[in-house]
């Protein structure tokens, strides 16, 4: 192994450029003669357009155009697709309306975008925005699931009476039917997986342009992936051939899933930039992210978990309602179920399992992927009821756990929910985690903490997740004539630290130093295919295409190296990016078979021109499976009843680990945001007014370094067996693993006081309601 | 934000001028209430009157046997100024606890005072500590300054010149803060002075305000448990997403007690 080999902390060589102010996002991207849009957006949760008048707008200083529904139809702009047609089970599609780009008369949730001003300068454009006169007439509206699907409730879209997107199944219900009638011992619990608002740093933001000469588009945004982008608007919503159009990603400041999807905004400044012949940007302001992005999770569910009399569950079963708001999004109809679904049984040895999920509307921002994207659901559902079944049985929650837990020797195993675990030795992991958080001493501590005035509770949660198997990639490499390599690669890096990782994998095997590799992303006239980043796919796939290109680099560039050196290439050693002939001390550098492959005319045909390759890798059908477990002790003071995290251990399979550094960052904001989720994010719709009452900071709890403990993590790998390289994927693993563990250690502190669940989040309130409504039982003093 | 126009004035009387010449102007001190709301385009100055460019007005200095706080004194300055930190270590602290790094290094007491929001920090040692506002037309007691909900003694075109705080014999400041917006949710000031004991508190009311109760008990008793069982009615309090009245009433005591604890 090199020295930036595989397992090396090799820091990022991105983050001289970022940390001093030199990165490109997409508001510092300035077209020549660029106009801006502001939007109109709805002051209400629901209500009927009766009529827009904007002309007074179109009157104000700089103002270019007002659009409103009406032009975009004339112009044939479809509206936004949900993509996922997952059947349900009456065996159709979902009820499907399209996302208008511009709402048609109707608003269904306060924010929903009415109209655009197009002007010369962004304070111009939201003066006029502030004189378009929308004339409302309010309806009823709905914010909570449940609520939506009473029989009096409004209905967001004729075409789902009853506000059901979709009602899904899996599972076999007859066998789950017998397990519970059969088993010795039923726990239930319900539980609410909050809904949170990503809060990417940098918010959404797009720039469009158009060049009427080559009758192409093009669009600069922030995104996780511009080749999906493109196809989506072009083949979907403009009904305009792929090659029409770029897409440009420049740098970006977190996706966390919500920039996976395709947006209003997207479409309007291609629009607007084609009719008026100016390029056109729109940058969301905090407030916008708050009332546009889409949001996540919102899962409110009834988990049952049956047990027999020696301690084996024997099936599971999910009755929930998904609050998908009040449109669907690209994927909203996929991560409440199939998603969530495949990970319903966890670690756990379950021979049954059936799942009934609810996609409902409500006047709220629509509901997409948010960091692992249902599979966190999932797993906080299992974790909370497993704990719960060891509370109620006086079980060692670690001990039921382990009784249960698929055997390695066991692997493959296929669950029920449909996933098959290639690998994993999860009681390996969790005695590590129980190790090094001392639960041995677990007693003590909760004495000495009771001696403070503080209740002491110790939270285990285990994880599985399903990343990898999406689609394939296409990496181009290139020796540059000086030395360096370039890398074109269809993923996109959101802040995660993509260069250095392709950069570390390429390094070692061409002999280059990290900060030698070039690293192009994002465009989509450069790079042919792209896949983006999602689900933790980037450096299975598309560092399973980088080191395919390296390895054909490499052998042409021995090809070559044997016709300069006038040696078979069979006699020639490649080693430290050069090329040498077996038991001599003649040698030529890759650089010098890179200038050769253009400059020498006595090449073959075959071997002339830059030294350039494209590796492709189709992802196997089958998907990884990371896993860990997570442990979280934590103290509630007994007078505030304010939470403190005392430790945080980690202990995570990935199968391949390239660089811990990187990969511990992904655990550290993976924490955070479950942290986040579990104990602070409120995202609370007033259900009188359907106002978003938690949309700015002062009153939206994000996570800050005062509120988070240290993160002590581990990593135990047992290598993937359905990849070459043994990579699980790491990038949602602690915003999955962190919601139940934290909750797990609250419950456990407040077992004096009788209580088997908490909801998320847990804020101080909620727990001093806890502390002030149930006395402690005497049996725990 | 909304168009408006600027002014730097260099002396307190030309800021009055220009204030007692337009309704419609403010005066921008930190900025740090004002600046967001005219981002949102909540509210409209016609002029902005920015006080940075007096220089009467920053400082902190010991006149008298009392601190004496500049109106545009940034919180960081005086969290971190040798003089309060060693004489009246309870206002240091609380300085400190304001916000974050950014708010203290612009916000300044004056701003936060003229202000007046229920859940900011300094109502609580100004009253605390029987402070004295003064203005550019009189001195106010504190005990008169603090009327209610974002409303204070200040006339028209009345300007917070410096807050003189007597310096107690001791005192301490126990905040439990909102997790988003760092402001009070409750905050304690308690201070044991010349004149006795003063308790008050900020974060739980519509205004910052005094508990009689516990200043008695802890006159006979400078103690945290003295006034363990002095509980204060939640009927006015604040109720929001972080907080109902009856935890704020519940943290009063419980606050106002590691206040005590910590003042030694």
């Amino acid at each position: 192994m090199g020295q930036f080999g595989v397992g090396q902390a090799v820091r990022r060589v991105e983050d001289a450029r970022l940390l001093t102010g030199q990165g490109r996002y997409t508001d510092d991207i300035q077209l020549d003669g660029q106009l801006y849009m502001a939007l109109v957006r709805s002051p209400h949760a629901h209500a009927e357009i009766k009529a827009i008048d904007a002309e007074d707008a179109r009157q104000a200083p700089g103002v270019h155009a007002v659009y409103t529904i009406q032009d975009l139809d004339a112009t044939g702009i479809q509206d936004i697709p949900c993509m996922a047609p997952i059947p349900g089970v009456d065996g159709r599609p979902p009820r499907m309306p399209g996302h208008p780009v511009l709402a048609r008369g109707r608003v269904r949730h306060v924010g929903d975008p009415v109209a655009a001003v197009i002007a010369e300068t962004p304070q111009q454009a939201k003066d006029a925005s502030e004189l378009v006169e929308v004339d409302y007439a309010p309806r009823a509206h709905v914010v909570d699931a449940a609520d939506a699907l009473a029989p009096d409730a409004p209905t967001l879209h004729e075409i789902a009476p009853g506000n059901v997107a979709l009602d899904w199944g899996t599972g076999d219900d007859d066998a789950v039917e017998k397990a519970f009638r059969e088993a010795a011992h039923v726990t239930r619990v319900d539980m609410v997986n909050n809904r949170v608002v990503a809060n990417s740093m940098e918010p959404r933001g797009a720039i469009g342009n158009f060049d009427p000469q080559a009758d192409r588009f093009e669009l600069y945004t922030s995104s996780q992936g511009s080749h999906g982008l493109r196809k989506q608007i072009a083949e979907k919503v403009l009904n305009i051939d792929p090659e029409r159009l770029r897409v440009v990603t420049p740098d970006v400041g977190g996706g966390f899933g919500t920039k996976i999807f395709l947006y209003g905004e997207q479409v309007l400044v291609l629009h607007a930039a084609q009719a008026l012949g100016r390029p056109v940007k729109w940058i969301g302001e905090r407030r916008e992210s708050f009332q546009s992005d889409a949001q996540g999770r919102d899962h409110t569910a009834t988990m049952e978990l049956a047990l027999d009399a020696e301690h084996r569950m024997t099936a599971i079963r999910l009755t929930s309602l998904a609050n998908v708001g009040g449109y669907l999004s690209n994927a909203s109809t996929y991560v409440p179920t199939q998603s969530l679904g495949k990970m319903l049984c966890g670690l756990y040895r379950i021979p049954a399992m059936s799942a009934n999920v609810k996609c409902v509307f409500t006047n709220t921002v629509p509901v997409d992927a948010y960091r692992g994207a249902g599979r966190p659901e999932a797993a906080y559902f299992v974790e909370r009821t497993v704990d719960a079944a060891a509370r109620e049985l006086g079980l060692d929650p670690a001990e039921l756990r382990r009784k249960n837990f698929i055997q390695p020797d066991q692997m493959p195993w296929t669950t029920p929910a449909g996933a098959t675990y290639d690998s994993g030795e999860f009681a390996r992991l969790m005695d590590r985690a129980l190790e090094q958080a001392d639960y041995a001493h677990l007693g003590e501590r909760k004495q000495a903490a009771a001696r403070r005035g503080k209740l002491l509770g110790f939270g285990l949660a285990t994880y599985v997740e399903a990343c990898g198997s999406v689609g394939s990639e296409d990496a181009r490499l290139t020796i540059d004539p000086d030395g360096g390599a370039s890398l074109v690669v269809g993923t996109q890096t959101n802040g995660q630290g993509h260069h250095t990782a392709y950069a570390q994998l390429l390094a070692d095997k061409l002999g280059l130093d990290p900060e030698q590799i070039r690293f192009h992303q994002g465009d989509t006239d450069v790079a042919a295919t792209g896949g983006g980043t999602m689900g933790s796919r980037s450096l299975l796939v598309g560092g399973g295409a980088t080191d395919q290109a390296a390895d054909q680099v490499i052998e042409r560039a021995k090809k070559i190296a044997g016709h300069t050196l006038e040696v078979s290439p069979d006699d020639l050693e490649f080693g430290e990016g050069t090329f040498t002939i077996a038991g001599t001390d003649r040698r030529t550098t890759l650089a010098e078979v890179a200038r050769a492959a253009v400059e020498r005319d006595d090449l073959p045909a075959d071997l002339k021109g830059p030294l350039a390759e494209t590796g492709h890798y189709d992802s196997p059908d089958a998907e990884t499976f990371p896993n860990g477990v997570h442990v979280c002790e934590i103290e509630v003071d007994r007078d505030t009843a304010e939470l403190e995290i005392a430790r945080y251990v980690v202990v995570d399979d990935f199968g391949m680990v390239l660089n811990p550094m990187l990969v511990m960052g992904q655990i550290h904001g993976g924490v955070a945001q479950g942290i986040g989720q579990a104990l602070l994010e409120q995202t609370v719709y007033e259900a009188g007014s359907g106002q978003l009452v938690t949309a700015t900071y002062q009153d939206y709890t994000m996570p800050r370094a005062d509120d988070l403990p240290d993160i002590e993590i581990e990593f135990i790998n047992v290598p993937c067996k359905t990849n070459p390289f043994g990579i699980k994927g790491a990038g949602e693993a602690g915003a999955i693993g962190a919601p139940p563990a934290v909750i797990n250690a609250l419950v456990d502190a407040l077992e004096p006081y009788g209580v088997l669940h908490v909801d998320m989040p847990a804020t101080t309130e909620r727990i001093w309601q806890i502390l002030q409504a149930n006395a402690p039982k005497a049996a725990a003093e | 934000m909304y168009q408006f126009d600027y002014h730097r004035p260099t002396s307190l009387d030309e800021a009055a001028q220009i204030l007692s010449q337009d309704d419609e102007a403010s005066l921008l001190a930190g900025g740090q209430t004002l600046l967001p709301t005219m981002k949102q385009r909540l509210a409209a100055p016609s002029q902005l009157v920015d006080l940075s460019g007096i220089a009467e007005l920053k400082g902190v200095r010991e006149d008298s046997g009392q601190i004496i706080v500049g109106a545009m004194t940034p919180h960081d300055t005086v969290a971190n100024d040798k003089t309060v930190q060693a004489k009246i270590p309870g206002l240091a602290h609380l300085a400190g606890e304001i916000g974050d790094p950014q708010v203290r290094n612009r916000g300044t007491i004056g701003g936060s005072l003229a202000n007046n929001d229920p859940a900011s920090d300094y109502p609580g040692a100004v009253l605390g500590l029987g402070a004295t506002v003064r203005t550019n037309k009189r001195e106010i007691p504190a005990d008169d300054f603090f009327l209610g909900l974002f409303e204070t003694a200040l006339d028209e075109g009345e300007l917070i010149k410096e807050v003189a705080f007597p310096v107690p014999k001791k005192s301490a400041y126990a905040k439990f803060h909102n997790p988003a917006s760092r402001y009070a949710i409750v905050g304690a000031f308690v201070a044991s002075t010349e004149q006795g004991v003063r308790v008050a508190i900020t974060g739980a009311g519509p205004c910052v305000f005094r508990v009689p109760e516990m200043e008695q008990a802890l006159n006979s008793n400078w103690s945290a448990d003295a006034i363990k069982d002095i509980k204060v009615a939640a009927d006015d309090f604040n109720t929001d997403l972080h907080a109902s009245a009856d935890y704020r009433a519940h943290l009063v005591t419980v606050m106002a007690k590691r206040a005590v604890q910590a003042a030694g």
